[in-house]
Formats: C-alpha cells, structure tokens, sequence
C-alpha cells in the first residue's frame, strides 16, 4: 500500500502569494494514498529537509511529493534527503508549482486549482515509481584531443601534466594550427611563432601525450568513460619513425611551384614538404596529387636522396587504429570566409587585395618576404593601406550574421604593424565599431590610433577598383555623411572567422549538436560552456565560436580540467533512466533497433537448456542507453520500458490531470 | 448567462528545451494562461500518441506537444522521430474523429520562454473558440449504455 508525503513549499512568499497553499495541503490530504502533507516556508531549508527526512522515517513512506519550484533546481536536494531517511531517492517526485504556476499566473484561484491538479498527478506518477540505482560504468582514463591547434595542445598539456595519457589527432602534417601562421599576436605584439612552438615541442615530447598526425578521427563509438575511436593514419609516404628531418627530399623535389597552404597562397612549397620550417614534428610528406611520380610514374628524386634506407615508401597505404579513450576534447578550430562572395572587393581579382591571414604571413619573419610588408602584385612596398573590417561579419546579406571577435583587435594590430615597418606608410580602416573588449584590447586600439597614426574611417566600403596602379577604395564616412575615395596600394580584408567546412559532417560522426552555421553546441552557453550535450565530449576554441587565444587557451583548459575531473574516478554513476525489455513478450520485430540514436539496442539468442537458439529479443546496454524513450513509443508489442518514465507512471500522471 | 468555457490544455514537454522554456517563462514572470498542465518527459521521442489519445479521453480539451527545434535534440534524433510519427498520426485523426486544430505541435527551446508563453495563449484562446472536446465523452456514454449484455 502507497504511503506517500506531500510537503507543500511556500517558496518565501513566491508560491503563497499566488498558490493558497491551505487549501492545496487540505485536497491532498483526502488523496488515496497520501499518509502525510505538510506545508512550509522554505522545504529546501534545513530544517524543511529534516522535516521531509522525519516524516519519511516516522510514517515509513514509500514516495515523496515536494510541490515547490523546478525539479532543475531542486530535485536533487531532495533526493538526497530522501536517500539520507532511507528512501530509495528515485521514489521523489517534484511538483513544479513555481516557474510553471505562481509565476506565470496572476489568478489566485485559477491558480490554486491548477497547482493542486499538477500535484495530484505527481502523487499518482510517484505512487507507480520504482526504486532504482545508479549504473556504475567503468573509465577509461585517457583522453582524445582532436585538433592539434593552440586549443588541442594546451588541452593536451594539461591533461598530460596531470599525468593521464592523452591522444592528440591533427590532419595536417604538423601541429601548431592557425595560430602558427599568426606574425605577432594581440595585445602584446609577442611573435607568435616564439610562443607557440616551445608549446608544440613540449607536446610531442611529452611521455604522456602521443601525438598522431597526418591523422584523422572516422568515427566514434561508445558513451562517456568507454569511447572507441577509429583513426585513419593517412599514407605519409615518409616513415615517420626512420626520417631524421634533414630536408634533402624537399630541396632536390622537382615539383617547386605548388601554392604553400601554410602560406596562404602567398609562397611555394615542393611535392614533398613540410608545411613549415618549425613544423612539429618536422618531418615531411608527400602531396600525393601534386607528386611526379605518382602522376607520370616516374621520377623518386627524393627517394634516391635519401640516405636512410626505406625512408621514403611509395608503396604506404593509410592505415587504421582503434584506440580506447574514456573522454574526448573536440578542438577543430576554425576557416577563414570565402571572400569571393563579395566581387565588389575584387579579391581574387587584383592580386593587392588579400586577407587578413595573407597580411600575417606578409608580415612574419618566417613568411614569403621574411617579413616585409610588400606588394604581393610586384613586390614593392605599398604606400597606402586600406583595410575594410568586417569583410563577412555582422552581414547577414552576403556573409554572417555574427561578428567574428578578433578582427577589430588583428586589423589595429596590422595598422601597428605596417607603420612600424613602413614608417611613412598611410594606413585606412573602414569599420562599423571598434569591439575591443578584452584585457588590454582598448588601449591596444587607442594606441594603434595615437600612437602609430592609423586612419579610423566609420562607414562601409561600396566597390574597390583598379585605376591608373591604384586601387580606389570607395566608400562613405558616415561620421561626416560623405562618400570618400582612398587610392590605395593594397587592400586588407577582415574576412569572417567560419567553423570547418566539414564541421557539421564531423559534428554527426562523433554525436555533437552544431549551430546554423555549423559552431559545435555547448551544453550551457552560460553554465556549462565546455561540455557538449553528449557526455564525455568537450569543446574548446574557435570550433566553438570566434575565439582570440587568450579565449581560446582559458577555454582549453578549462576542458582539461572537466577531463581530469571525469577521470579523478575510477567508476562511473549515471542516472538509472535507461530502457529495459521484457523478454517474454518482444517479438524481435527490431523497431527499436532501428529507432535508437545510440545503437543501445542489440539482438540477444534465447536458448532453451540444449543452448539451440530458440527466438532473438531486443537487449538495451545500460551503459550506451541514454533514457530518452524513443524505442518505448516504438515498440508495438509494448515490451520495452523506459526507468522513471513508464507507461504506466505517464498514463496515471495523465488521467490524474 | 454561464461562466465563458475553460478549456483544459494537456502538454507532453521534453525536459531539456520546452520544459525549460516553461521554465524560463517563470523566471522571467511573463503571464500566460492556466489553462495548461505540463507533462514531463525525457524526450518528445517517449511521446506516444496514445498519451494524446489518453488526454483527450480524460477529459483535455487541446494538446501540445512539444520539444527541442530539429537538429538541436539532447538525444540527437528524438524530435525527429517525433515529427514523423505526428504526421502519419495526422493521417489517422480524422479516423478517430479528432479534430485537428485540438493537437498542436512546436519546437520550443531551453532560452524560448516568451514563445511558450505566447503559444500557450494562443492554443487557450484558439480552443476556447473550439468549445469543448465532447465527442469521447459522449462516446463513453454510448458505450456504458450498451454494453448491458
């Protein structure tokens, strides 16, 4: 026989104001099954626990309704209680008579009878609740950074310094990511090549960290603490392990004309390379698709340089691996906008015009002009620099609606840079506003336009167009409700920070939600900003949303702390609402099967005592099953059933309504 | 001259987005009618139809079901599931003789609190219009009367 409590909360005046908490105590009361109902200024109180706690044990209770706010805030409060009077805390059930009564209503009366009708049918639910126990999974204590970027490393560090092992997965030939091609970095103008590449040596030699390159992630399989992942070691055609980077192969290469990626198109890279001098590990590949020999079938000029013997492998094929990792940091960073949507720029058109990125790798030491701001049409240097911000963002017509955060703070940073370079240069920006909120970032800005004469114009750029060697920047000063025209040397667009163009694909092979625009999803964007929505995967960086590093690294770390905290445990306790079948009556129809997005679900013999398989039934994994039911509506014969939320608990809770 | 009808709305949520849109409509104090009564579940994937059958027969005048907009569920695919089994349930209303203007279905998120205010008063003004669902009613009582053998 149910003997179950009913603790009314007043919530301070927030129920009782608009709830006649007397008369929801006095309906209760006459309730079949209710022993005891209480009301209460404050249930969540110490003493309004050690009331709930008392009455459980004096009254022996079997169930337990607390009618006060929302099981999100307190429903964990009070199945602690509950477990504390010896109640299985799962026998709990919260009556949500705040956020969806008292604050939502302003009739007394009409609220007072819908809060006695929602309590009802919790007591009805909870009258048909069942005692459940947490599953305990096992961890796996190493983790799976994918992306080798400032974001992967520092993650990867982290967790590796904590001393658990960690797998680091970069598709490109080297770690080290965009901020690698960075010249100097904002607010401190500190070269980012000399800050990061201490980081990625420290990776790489890391006891702890193993980091796999030329690599990528080709699925993921299992739940939080016991993920399998299958990596694809692409063919490097160099083994790895025997090459000792001397750079030979790259110097005697035939093929020398191949536009360096790294460089932005601004260089050349050979058949084989590596992408850059400070690659790490600085070993090379072969860009099978621009190779001779693998074109024409002759040629192994790189081979025949080689001095160490079955170095360089025409013959390797991709291999795969599986690894074993209980938790996962996605890490992918980021794309920069293709600016050929905006023609009236002429990127792509005039050879002066360039991206942000391209103006990084003009202006670093180790790019193409070893750091000299030239023009990349002929070579010379430009007398005038017109940069145009917001060159994709903040345009919902032809770009993105969201602003992408850094390109406020690099354009400054370019105008600094080109007037330390060129100390008579006159450099041009057109924005719409200058976001520059961050440590230091304002006064970084101010000093770009006081100290190194940078030109701020307010207003949009309409056309830019070639006319007599310049090019002519027309646009309007809206400060001063005029259009103006710069003629200008190069030109300098602040394109959009965009995900991955394979974002949402690779978003769906691991099992991660994503945006619009394809911006992985956080669970919380305000409280839990670092996991995502399935257990045991975390996020950092620009993969996220448009990032600068300081962003970037506090964010990394941040999820290898959430690393080292799921790891800090040697088992696992999850909530026990997972599905369970009944043997006896499932049919083997695989309804289920084919509706579970876990693939929980699998076929299961039944044998009779000779062990001849006599039916096959559905069987659901505690472990993999995450309880959202969608196989319970599936199933036609009614033989699977979903732990806290059955169908007979959600059909009384219905007609108790 | 009577009281004007009240109607009674029966809504099967999904805890992570509509449930906590309801919620958020509460945090914000935003008003809405209290014609509804707001159903818990894991996922609008555990929604049966026969919930909404049930509703109705006990006595629901409209119901809403509700959940996360596609592509943003917490177990992936449960809305979707979801909205296909709403449109070949769809198909077979006019069998059961449910009207179905008494079935709402919305993508309400976790951060939509005023769209479930504002959709909640839409569906309490839309079926005070219908008047009351009478026809299971009416139907029991047919049954009931008959089944004397």
């Amino acid at each position: 026989m149910a003997k179950i409590g009913v603790f009314v909360c007043h919530c301070g005046e927030n129920i009782a104001s608009m709830v006649d908490t007397g008369n929801l105590v006095r309906s209760l009361s006459d309730h079949p099954g209710v022993e005891v109902c209480n009301e209460y200024k404050y249930f969540c109180s110490d003493p309004g626990q050690e009331t709930v706690k008392r009455a459980i044990r004096e009254h022996n209770l079997t169930g337990v309704v607390v009618a006060a706010c929302s099981p999100r805030m307190h429903e964990q409060t009070f199945r602690k209680a509950c477990a504390e009077a010896g109640l299985n805390p799962y026998m709990l059930e919260l009556a949500n008579i705040r956020e969806q009564c008292s604050w939502v209503h302003s009739n007394k009366e009409q609220a007072t009878g819908k809060a006695i009708e929602i309590t009802r049918s919790l007591v009805e639910k909870v009258k048909r609740n069942n005692e459940l126990k947490p599953i305990s999974v096992p961890v796996t204590r190493r983790a799976l950074v994918i992306g080798g970027g400032i974001a992967g490393i520092q993650a990867a560090l982290d967790i590796a310094s904590a001393g658990r092992e960690v797998v680091l997965v970069e598709r490109e030939p080297s770690i080290g990511g965009h901020m690698s091609q960075l010249s100097e970095t904002f607010p401190t103008l500190d070269c980012s090549q000399c800050i990061l590449t201490p980081r990625m040596v420290e990776a790489i030699q890391h006891p702890n960290i193993r980091v796999l390159t030329y690599s990528e992630v080709e699925e993921v399989v299992g739940y939080i603490g016991n993920f399998t992942v299958k990596v694809r070691n692409k063919a490097r055609y160099v083994d790895i392990d025997k090459c000792t980077g001397c750079g030979d192969c790259i110097q005697k290469c035939p093929q020398k004309k191949i536009p360096s990626e790294f460089e932005c198109g601004l260089g050349n890279r050979s058949a084989i390379y590596t992408p850059f001098a400070q690659a790490v590990p600085n070993k090379p590949v072969i860009d099978r698709n621009r190779c001779t020999y693998f074109k024409n079938g002759k040629c192994k000029i790189c081979q025949k340089t080689c001095q160490i013997e079955h170095c360089i492998d025409f013959d390797m094929q991709d291999t795969y691996e599986e690894i074993e990792v209980g938790a996962i940091v996605v890490a992918t960073g980021f794309q920069i906008q293709d600016t050929s949507v905006y023609g009236e720029y002429g990127y792509g058109k005039y050879k002066d015009v360039i991206t942000g990125l391209q103006f990084e790798r003009l202006a670093s030491a180790s790019g193409p002009t070893a750091g000299k701001i030239l023009r990349p049409s002929d070579g010379k240097e430009p007398e005038t620099v017109v940069f145009i911000q917001c060159a994709g963002s903040r345009d919902p017509s032809k770009g993105v609606k969201y602003c992408s955060k850094i390109c406020c703070m690099y354009t400054a940073k370019h105008a600094m840079l080109y007037a330390h370079k060129h100390h008579h240069g006159n450099s041009q920006i057109f924005y719409m506003d200058i976001r520059a909120a961050g440590k230091g970032y304002d006064e970084f800005t101010r000093r770009a336009i006081e100290e190194d004469g940078a030109g701020y114009v307010r207003g949009r750029v309409s056309k830019v167009f070639q006319e007599n060697g310049k090019l002519i920047v027309r646009g309007v000063d809206t400060l001063l409700g005029k259009p103006v025209e710069v003629a200008a040397d190069m030109v300098v667009l602040a394109t959009a920070m965009v995900p991955q163009p394979d974002a949402k694909e690779f978003a769906k092979r691991i099992g991660i939600g994503y945006d619009e625009y394809g911006f992985f999803n956080e669970a919380h964007l305000k409280l839990r900003p670092v996991e995502t929505a399935t257990a045991g995967i975390y996020l950092c960086g620009a993969c996220q949303s448009p990032k600068d590093i300081p962003d970037t690294v506090a964010q990394a770390s941040a999820s290898a702390a959430k690393v080292l905290g799921l790891f800090s445990r040697e088992q696992l306790e999850r909530e026990p609402v997972v599905a369970a079948v009944t043997e006896s009556t499932c049919a083997g129809c695989w309804g289920c099967v084919m509706a579970c997005p876990y693939n929980a679900i699998e076929k299961q013999d039944i044998k009779d005592r000779n062990g001849k398989v006599i039916k096959q039934v559905a069987s659901v994994n505690p472990g993999l099953c995450q309880g959202c039911g969608t196989c319970v509506t599936f199933c036609r014969s009614n033989s699977i059933d979903l732990a806290g939320f059955t169908e007979k608990q959600i059909f009384a809770e219905v007609m108790a309504l | 001259m009577s009281e004007p009808f009240e109607p009674k709305i029966v809504a099967f949520v999904c805890t992570y987005c509509t449930y906590a849109g309801a919620d958020l409509a509460g945090t914000s104090r935003l008003k809405y009618a209290t014609n509804v009564r707001i159903v818990r579940l894991p996922c609008t994937g555990r929604i049966s139809p026969l919930f909404i059958l049930k509703a109705l027969q006990k006595g629901a005048d409209a119901v809403l079901v509700s959940g996360c907009h596609p592509g943003d569920c917490h177990f992936t695919a449960g809305n979707y599931h979801a909205r296909r089994r709403w449109t070949v349930f769809r198909a077979l209303l006019s069998f059961t003789g449910i009207p179905e203007e008494r079935i709402r279905f919305s993508w309400i998120s976790a951060a939509e609190g005023a769209k479930f205010a504002e959709l909640i008063n839409s569906i309490t003004e839309d079926t005070r219009k219908l008047g009351p669902f009478t026809q299971y009613q009416e139907l029991q009582t047919i049954i009931e009367t008959q089944s004397t053998y």
